[in-house]
């Protein structure tokens, strides 16, 4: 297992012009975060803590990492994502809107009867959703039949998921695991968003799906565990998921629901509710400083 | 005797399989009973055993699929359109993507394995779920024809395969696929029965029954539950107006529900859906299990000739 403590020396710095990355991805991260406050406010519903906590790696995957081209959203060589955990799509319809794949002007849409932008994300409906979830746990196994795909037609884009650490209670995640690990898919880099709640309180209180680094160990696959916050941290363990080869890997991100917003953080209440005028304005001036 | 639809199945998905390089099969763990071995030994680098995980199976197919696969996913009738309920549904479905479902062991004629294994809820199931098609054909020329449709058509498909042996009911020569459309094997004027799957052969046999206690039946085969042809079924109300269904299923939600829906709203005649009356199957040999529900030639005759007067 890898572990990255940025702070503390193992990180690769990678020379100094990405330091100017860096600030960048921070900022669209922020943007994101920006825009799933204005999304969920103006739907006056929708998913803003499990939204908030993955911001920073939806932001490396969109404006970085992922081989993607807005001008045609199902070019065949492109890398797919799949949003494992579905309800947190503000955070996705985002970074699509800023990549150009509609105009940003829809966000302000969501959830609405005139508007494509679901409640969950919808395939055919969404340019750039490569799949559509919401219901739990089965986007790992959507992710493996991509991977499959791919390398059935020798092709070498990769497949990123973001799932949830609730969503571990899923038993079709654990099949998904030994589907990638048994067909050795080192073309699925998955995220485990490690945010500790879930609607009814604690993970650990609901029901307990820790230890989840030795349970992927046990289950085959490579796991590097990452504070997800930090961008640094979220490029490095994506280009060693890029070296290994043979194992999936899960960047097991441990982060705080409703990461960006002081009120918001570590309060599972925050999961499924619209902010009022007033939470939106404190929370808007929140992120405008946080920059 | 001929071949029982999942054999049928197995040769023909093997033989569209070596000329169409698109195709896919996955299968979890059945491989040898759904018959998907054939095309595992004609195309085995396109053949995905998933293990014995019909969820991770199913929203694996819709993966390939939105890599451009056709994606054929085989288990047997009551982990697929049963366990894996939810994934064809939202994985499957909801996304439309190009991926078939052939499901065998499908029904009460499962037999030995009893009633855990004896899928009698699928027809129901599959075709309440929008943008899914449902085939059930009747015997092996049928299912052939099916397989190959599928195979050159876009969208979620859900094709319902037995186990048994079943009577050839056609011919490659005298057969002609068109989808949607039912087929009229004869001509009566008393009544008018609709079979699909294993039971129009019995609906064959029974009509030999009524035959010869001067009774005319109209036997209509129909291979396509959803969309259902409802031209055939109003041109028999009409014409009969009296109807009998003849399905291995629940007459809860399946095919004789789904004709019902079409009389009761375009030209309300009588109709007797015969079927499993709401209960679980139960082991024993195939012919045996049919004939304690009520399914074999002589009570599905009885049961035509009590409706008739």
């Amino acid at each position: 297992m890898l572990e990255f403590f940025c702070f503390f020396g193992t990180i690769r710095w990678r020379g100094e012009e990405n330091m100017t990355d860096i600030k960048y991805l921070e900022a669209k991260a922020n943007e994101i975060r920006k825009w799933i406050l204005t999304e969920v406010y103006t739907a006056g519903s929708g998913h803003i803590g499990g939204a908030l906590s993955i911001a920073d790696i939806v932001s490396v995957l969109y404006f970085k990492e992922m081989s993607i081209n807005s001008k045609n959203p199902t070019w065949v060589d492109r890398d797919r994502f799949v949003l494992s955990k579905g309800h947190t799509c503000p955070a996705l319809y985002a970074a699509l809107a800023m990549k150009g794949f509609f105009d940003a002007k829809e966000l302000y849409k969501l959830r609405n009867i005139e508007s494509n932008l679901e409640g969950h994300p919808a395939l055919g409906k969404i340019p750039g959703v490569d799949m559509s979830t919401g219901s739990l746990g089965q986007g790992l196994s959507v992710a493996s039949g991509m991977a499959l795909a791919g390398k059935m037609d020798k092709k070498d884009y990769r497949v990123y998921v973001i799932m949830g650490d609730g969503e571990m209670g899923e038993g079709q995640i654990w099949e998904a695991t030994l589907t990638a690990a048994h067909y050795k898919l080192d073309n699925i880099c998955a995220f485990l968003d490690d945010n500790g709640l879930q609607i009814d309180g604690k993970t650990s209180e609901v029901k307990n799906v820790e230890p989840l680094d030795k349970k992927f160990e046990a289950f085959g696959w490579n796991v590097i565990k990452i504070d997800g916050h930090d961008v640094k941290c979220i490029i490095n363990a994506l280009d060693e998921a890029k070296r290994l080869k043979e194992k999936p890997t899960l960047i097991l991100a441990k982060t705080i629901k409703g990461k960006g917003v002081s009120f918001m953080e570590n309060q599972a209440g925050w999961h499924g509710k619209a902010p009022n005028k007033e939470e939106y304005d404190k929370a808007m001036a929140e992120l405008e400083e946080g920059i | 005797m001929g071949l029982a639809t999942r054999e049928a199945y197995g040769l023909a998905l093997a033989e569209i399989g070596k000329e169409n390089e698109n195709i896919v099969v996955l299968d979890a763990d059945l491989s040898k009973s759904t018959k998907t071995e054939d095309f595992k030994k004609a195309c085995k680098d396109r053949f995905i055993n998933m293990g014995i995980s019909e969820s991770d199976m199913m929203s694996t197919a819709a993966g390939l699929a939105t890599c451009g696969k056709t994606v054929f996913a085989s288990t047997f009738a009551m982990f697929a359109a049963g366990r894996a309920y939810e994934q064809i549904r939202n994985s499957i479905c909801y996304p439309k993507l190009n991926v078939k479902i052939a499901a065998t062991h499908a029904g009460l004629s499962v037999g030995e394995d009893g009633a855990s294994h004896q899928c009698i809820e699928d027809i129901a199931l599959m075709r309440v779920i929008p943008n899914m098609t449902v085939f059930s054909p009747a015997d092996a020329t049928e299912t052939r024809a099916i397989i190959k449709y599928c195979s050159e058509n876009y969208g979620p498909m859900y094709i319902r395969l037995g186990r048994l042996k079943v009577d050839d009911i056609f011919t490659p020569e005298n057969y002609k696929f068109e989808f949607g459309k039912g087929t009229q094997l004869s001509d009566g004027g008393e009544v008018a029965i609709f079979a699909t799957g294993m039971m129009t052969q019995i609906a064959m046999k029974a009509r030999e029954i009524l035959k010869s206690k001067g009774i005319g039946a109209r036997v209509i085969n129909i291979h396509t539950i959803k969309p259902i042809d409802k031209d055939i079924i109003i041109k028999a109300a009409k014409e009969i107006g009296k109807i009998v269904t003849l399905e291995e299923h629940n007459i809860l939600a399946g095919f004789g529900s789904a004709i019902c829906e079409v009389i009761s709203q375009n030209h309300p005649a009588k109709v007797k859906v015969i079927g499993v009356a709401d209960q679980f199957g139960k082991s024993g040999k195939a012919e045996e299990v049919l004939k304690l529900y009520g399914l074999d030639i002589n009570s599905v005759a009885d049961e035509i000739l009590k409706f008739i007067y």
